[in-house]
């Protein structure tokens, strides 16, 4: 047991250490700009009296480690700065639009994540059948097609040719909770498409691999029923690699919804950033490319040590 | 050379075979464009999203342009960009993977710890962070996208290379006293090859595809030049009045890229004999 914990202990401090950089690039990819913030943003003809003051107040003339950390510590406690665009308070801005995204993300994963593993594990017991090859041709090809293109065939089909769903998701959190669903019916169905590919091929991947295993022949040459073998036997073992692939899908959907938001018009955090990307608004840039990178890092992290706890191999040691 | 090719094409999969054709056609348009296109880049030829024609067999774009001709040129532009990132992101890599295999030692540790990190922040969200920075000019989006994905091809190459070093040919030649420069391109080059260029077009297909989102969301290849990912965003508005042909461009993407991925595999299962689970 002592080695997991050092093992998870040694993931979670590796994890920490990412974000640490991942922070410090984002930080030093802005500072790299030619000139600096208060030139890019005011322009060349800009007094340069009109420049000083400003670096004033984005406290641009303090040197750039005590910058680095002051940004680093307000962030950690919620106050991501002003945008450069309108003035607003950024926390104000990404709240609402994150809470969007994630709802969005949720709601395609509860579609995608049952079927995938459902559809992978179909097609690991039945391989080398019709079923299988067709299930195949299919998600290799959605894998070959980009985002935006499955989003405007079913714009075109179901909203516009039948009128079944609407094109535009224009969701606020005033609205009922079976509305929000219907209105963002066609970004979530896209974004399934766009991940369930993956995590299908993955899926059945490490059962077909698992199947193949010496010690499940045994159990079926012993004369174990079918759903034992599956169930008792190769289950546990598979637990790890299929948990390990859903969650990696996830962090891949928290990032697919950027392109998925912009055909929708979804008002998410995606949206934002592309937005503020550009119009350069570089404070928003900043906090929702951190706010991406980290729930991605998160995500992953949480895959590692998931899939190291729920191995049996490292469970019971020799 | 080609006639042996041919052979291999005739006893090859349909699969394949239809792959080449589709890779074939798209270098013939992106070639030739300016013979094929029946106007020219930019010429307005018409009203705002006309339907199909004998003028114009795809119909018009949001300001008047022929869909077709930009079509046409789109797949010169798109392509070729797409083409050049591969390129200088493989050089990169190799360079990069093949230094760290057979050096060693501190280098390969910094080298691959640094990559590591950088594979763990999303590609698209790092892309966005520079371009926000610097702009959206197409040396700057080549530059930005190849570095990003040399990652990618850093872990390959070093790990093929990885496998090469400790053969006792490499050996031999480090005892002849060579340098890293004729190690990595006489002794390991050769020998990793088939990998590597299996490789190459499914990285040419990642990058194809991601500089078609980056100019969808407006952040890549800049109008007026013509641009399959452009060309959707352009163009959404029209879908909505049920004109189909927006999506046009996006299946040239589409099947681009499923041609490629045939040819790959076809030479996948040639050079190496991988076989499917």
């Amino acid at each position: 047991m002592n080695s997991i914990l050092k093992i998870v202990a040694q993931r979670l401090a590796l994890g920490i250490f990412t974000l640490f950089v991942i922070s410090l690039v984002i930080f030093l990819g802005v500072e790299a700009l030619p000139g600096d913030l208060a030139e890019a943003v005011l322009g060349r003809s800009a007094l340069p009296e009109t420049v000083a003051a400003f670096r004033r107040e984005l406290r641009l003339d303090l040197p750039m480690h005590i910058r680095y950390i002051e940004w680093l510590t307000a962030f950690v406690q919620g106050d991501l700065g002003n945008s450069l665009a309108n003035g607003r308070e950024i926390s104000e801005l990404i709240g609402v639009r994150l809470a969007n995204t994630l709802f969005l993300a949720l709601f395609a994963a509860s579609i995608a994540v049952p079927v995938a593993v459902g559809l992978g594990i179909l097609a690991a017991l039945y391989r080398e059948t019709w079923f299988d090859k067709s299930i195949s041709m299919v998600t290799l090809s959605t894998i070959s097609v980009p985002e935006f293109f499955i989003g405007y065939i079913m714009i075109a089909f179901l909203a516009v040719q039948t009128n079944i769903f609407p094109s535009i998701s224009n969701i606020t959190w005033e609205m009922p909770f079976f509305d929000r669903l219907y209105a963002s019916a066609l970004p979530a169905i896209t974004l399934t498409f766009v991940v369930m590919a993956h995590m299908m091929r993955m899926t059945r991947a490490a059962i077909v691999n698992l199947l193949m295993s010496p010690y499940i022949e045994m159990a079926t040459l012993k004369g174990l029923p079918r759903w034992r073998v599956i169930l008792m036997h190769a289950f546990p073992n598979a637990l790890s690699p299929i948990i390990n692939v859903i969650i990696i899908n996830l962090a891949f959907l928290v990032v697919g919804v950027v392109v998925v938001e912009v055909v929708f018009v979804y008002p998410g955090l995606g949206q934002l950033l592309v937005d503020s990307v550009s119009s350069r608004d570089l404070p928003v840039v900043q906090a929702s490319c951190l706010i991406f990178a980290a729930t991605y890092v998160l995500l992953n992290l949480t895959a590692d040590i998931l899939s190291i706890v729920t191995n049996p191999r490292m469970l019971h040691p020799k | 050379m080609f006639s042996n090719f041919l052979k291999e094409l005739k006893n090859a999969p349909f699969a394949a075979q239809l792959g080449v054709f589709i890779i074939i056609v798209y270098l013939i348009a992106a070639i030739f464009a300016p013979l094929i296109a029946p106007y020219a880049e930019t010429e307005i030829i018409g009203d705002v999203w006309e339907e199909m024609s004998s003028k114009s067999w795809l119909g018009t774009d949001q300001i008047g342009r022929d869909l077709f001709t930009r079509l046409i040129y789109g797949a010169r532009n798109t392509i070729s960009i797409a083409f050049v990132t591969t390129i200088l992101s493989f050089f990169i890599g190799i360079c990069g993977g093949f230094m760290a295999a057979v050096i060693g030692g501190w280098i390969d540790q910094g080298m691959s710890r640094f990559v590591d990190i950088m594979m763990s922040i999303p590609i698209l969200i790092f892309a966005l962070m520079i371009l926000s920075v610097l702009g959206t000019s197409t040396p700057v989006l080549i530059g930005v996208i190849a570095v990003l994905d040399s990652t990618r091809v850093y872990r390959l190459s070093r790990a093929v290379a990885m496998d090469v070093v400790v053969m006792d040919f490499v050996e031999a030649a480090k005892l002849r006293g060579e340098n890293t420069w004729y190690l990595m391109s006489r002794e390991v080059l050769p020998n990793t090859l088939a990998p590597l260029v299996a490789e190459f077009g499914l990285r040419f297909c990642f990058v194809f595809l991601f500089i078609s989102s980056l100019s969808f969301l407006g952040l890549g290849i800049q109008p007026p030049t013509a641009d399959w990912g452009s060309m959707v965003r352009e163009n959404s508005g029209a879908i909505t009045f049920g004109i189909l042909t927006p999506l046009v461009p996006a299946a040239a993407i589409a099947i681009l890229t499923i041609g490629v991925n045939l040819v790959v595999d076809w030479f996948l299962h040639k050079t190496a004999g991988i076989k499917d689970s």
